[in-house]
């Protein structure tokens, strides 16, 4: 299960906890979890347009706070729901380099059966740690 | 669950949390809630409104509204006066969703003239106002047009067509924010919102049709002042805000303030979500410039939104938006930053008031309002959840202690996953047809996750408002048809 969504630590918003065993894993688990909050089916989100989302950051938990809300972004101006195919980063604490090819398909209310609109990355108890010989993030989303 | 042990009754609706509670509170945090209210607040909404009140240059006190649940940085119904000179700006005071809030606007018919029609209504209102994930609006404009939006809010819309005089006066600040400036908001941000004028969005946003009752009628003249006339009176309520360019607009400036908050201004706090900066620091101003731009924009969506309606209506009953007398009543923002005048200790000062998910509430005679609700105190819209109903309440004097602001909604006590667990959208839909009110949503899954039971009681929020002197019931406004993203 790479992701699950955590009522615990979220009333308003929408919360999610994902793994990974690598970090790479972690980032493509978090991708699905932001999808499948705004669609109900989000295997039916085809992958027509592909393109490449590069990003740096000193810091883990902001490269991924800055990576969802890319999809956020694209998902306003380009009405694109997107699926993260592979992610790629590199660098050191301090500086982290991501490389991520996502795909998907204009939103499609009849197939995508969509539920709540992301407007936001929160930081609220935002975080990315390795803990039991994996990658685990925490991250709310405002909707 | 277990209220803080610290906690201080100070009255039926007035809690406080000393200044001893958490390390760096600079001063006293203040819930405003019954004990039942209270009761349902999240442990969050506590340690959020303690984090609050160690914000550099807080005023008073920290405040939390009874609506108040548990958000991100300030608490939803989170309230905070800053001294501009040595005090910061927040985005987490404020909310991704910059002006998100209420507009309500009268017509001439009863509930006798659109219950008949009421699904051709709702069916013509869906088609004409966009709902939903990531959806656009019909009004096209470069992005040079769309600066401009963002500079002047509703009277770009007067200039084209999307409006009359009227509407500006009933809508807080005219409609226009002074100070919004273009050139500080990312060209992302513009991108994401240049095609969303006029565009609903999902979640807690809608639009409603609604009754006012005679039996729900709290002060018949106030009522009347506020263009209440006829028994059975059809209103229309919408909830909204600046769609992705505001949310673009917050994610921006938190990111920029994360930067230089603790390196260049030496301020640490106990929540990253509360980033801020001098108010009158370079980052900070640029921020308050961008921040009125997503006001601006807040304002022109729902002035658009509802030329919308008056187009449907006028079509639907074939009358003219002045025939059927559809009037503005007012529009509030319930997530702004704003400067005012308020008195602090005796002294007016100009100080600058966060309210997130928490609206203005001018009592009588106070500078600011129409001329019209000069002896009423301003129109304070409190929506409810899509089936229990919604208040109309007015500002008034004893509001002064909160710097003039009142609750903004119902407040949810569940999560949406929880809330869908227990309702199914599509038996939700039905059960609400059969008790009278008609639904279209863009998704059964996002009604389910609105469904009243994760709300808490509109009818007890609203009465301690009033019981807390923040405003005063007028007339409750019950549901007969809704659109929801």
């Amino acid at each position: 299960m790479p992701f699950r969504f955590n009522d615990q630590i979220s009333t308003a918003d929408v919360a999610f906890e994902a793994w990974g065993s690598t970090l790479e894993e972690l980032f493509i688990s978090s991708a699905a979890a932001l999808l499948r909050t705004m669609s109900d089916t989000p295997h039916e989100v085809a992958r027509r347009q592909e393109l490449i989302i590069r990003l740096e950051h000193e810091e883990l938990d902001l490269l991924l706070f800055s990576f969802l809300q890319e999809l956020i972004f694209y998902k306003d101006a380009r009405q694109l729901l997107l699926h993260a195919d592979t992610v790629d980063i590199d660098g050191k604490p301090g500086a982290y380099n991501l490389v991520a090819h996502v795909s998907g398909e204009l939103i499609d209310a009849a197939r995508h059966h969509l539920l709540v609109d992301v407007k936001a990355v929160t930081l609220q108890h935002l975080r990315v740690v390795f803990r039991d010989n994996q990658w685990m993030g925490v991250v709310v989303l405002d909707v | 669950m277990s209220l803080p042990a610290q906690l201080r009754k100070i009255s039926d609706t007035i809690w406080e949390l000393p200044v001893t509670y958490k390390e760096g509170m600079l001063v006293p945090a203040r819930i405003i809630a019954s004990e039942s209210l209270l009761s349902g607040m999240e442990a969050g909404v506590f340690e959020q409104a303690a984090n609050v009140a160690c914000l550099p240059g807080i005023l008073k006190y920290s405040y939390c509204m009874p609506d108040g649940h548990w958000g991100y940085g300030f608490p939803i119904g989170g309230v905070a006066a800053m001294d501009p000179e040595n005090g910061v700006i927040s985005p987490g005071g404020i909310g991704f969703d910059i002006n998100c809030g209420m507009r309500l606007c009268l017509t001439n018919l009863t509930e006798a003239e659109v219950r008949p029609r009421i699904r051709e209504l709702v069916d013509q209102l869906f088609n004409a106002i966009p709902t939903g994930v990531g959806c656009s609006g019909s009004v096209r404009c470069s992005r040079n047009k769309f600066r401009q939006v963002l500079e002047t809010g509703s009277r770009w819309c007067l200039r084209n067509g999307y409006a009359v005089p009227e509407d500006l006066e009933m809508t807080e600040e005219g409609g226009c924010f002074a100070g919004a400036d273009a050139d500080a908001c990312s060209e992302k941000a513009i991108e994401r919102g240049v095609d969303q004028i006029g565009t609903l969005g999902s979640g807690n946003h809608y639009c409603e049709i609604q009754v006012a009752k005679p039996e729900n009628i709290f002060d018949p003249a106030t009522a009347r002042a506020f263009g209440i006339t006829i028994p059975n009176q059809i209103v229309i309520m919408f909830h909204c805000g600046s769609r992705g360019f505001g949310h673009q607009v917050a994610t921006d400036y938190l990111q920029t303030f994360l930067k230089v908050m603790t390196r260049t201004y030496g301020i640490k706090l106990h929540d990253r979500e509360l980033a801020c900066a001098p108010f009158r620091s370079p980052e900070g101003q640029a921020y308050f410039a961008a921040m009125k731009c997503a006001a601006n924009m807040g304002f022109a969506n729902r002035q658009v939104i509802l030329h919308r309606i008056r187009e449907v209506f006028s079509k639907l009953f074939r009358r003219s938006p002045a025939e059927l007398g559809m009037d503005m009543l007012y529009d509030v923002a319930h997530n702004t930053a704003k400067l005012e005048e308020h008195l602090i200790d005796g002294v007016k000062r100009q100080v600058l008031v966060h309210r997130k998910g928490a609206t203005r509430s001018f009592g009588p005679g106070m500078p600011g309002l129409p001329d019209c609700y000069r002896e009423s105190g301003q129109p304070v819209i409190i929506g409810g959840s899509m089936e229990s109903g919604s208040y109309l309440l007015a500002g008034t004097a004893g509001a002064a202690a909160t710097f003039y602001t009142t609750a903004h909604g119902s407040g949810r006590t569940m999560s949406r996953h929880q809330a869908k667990k227990m309702v199914q959208g599509r038996t939700l839909l039905e059960d609400m047809e059969r008790r009278g009110i008609h639904v279209r949503s863009a998704s059964y899954g996002g009604l389910a996750e609105e469904a009243g039971l994760a709300y808490k009681d509109i009818d007890l929020v609203a009465r301690v408002t009033e019981e807390a002197g923040l405003s005063r019931r007028v007339v409750k406004l019950v549901p007969i048809g809704n659109i929801k993203g």
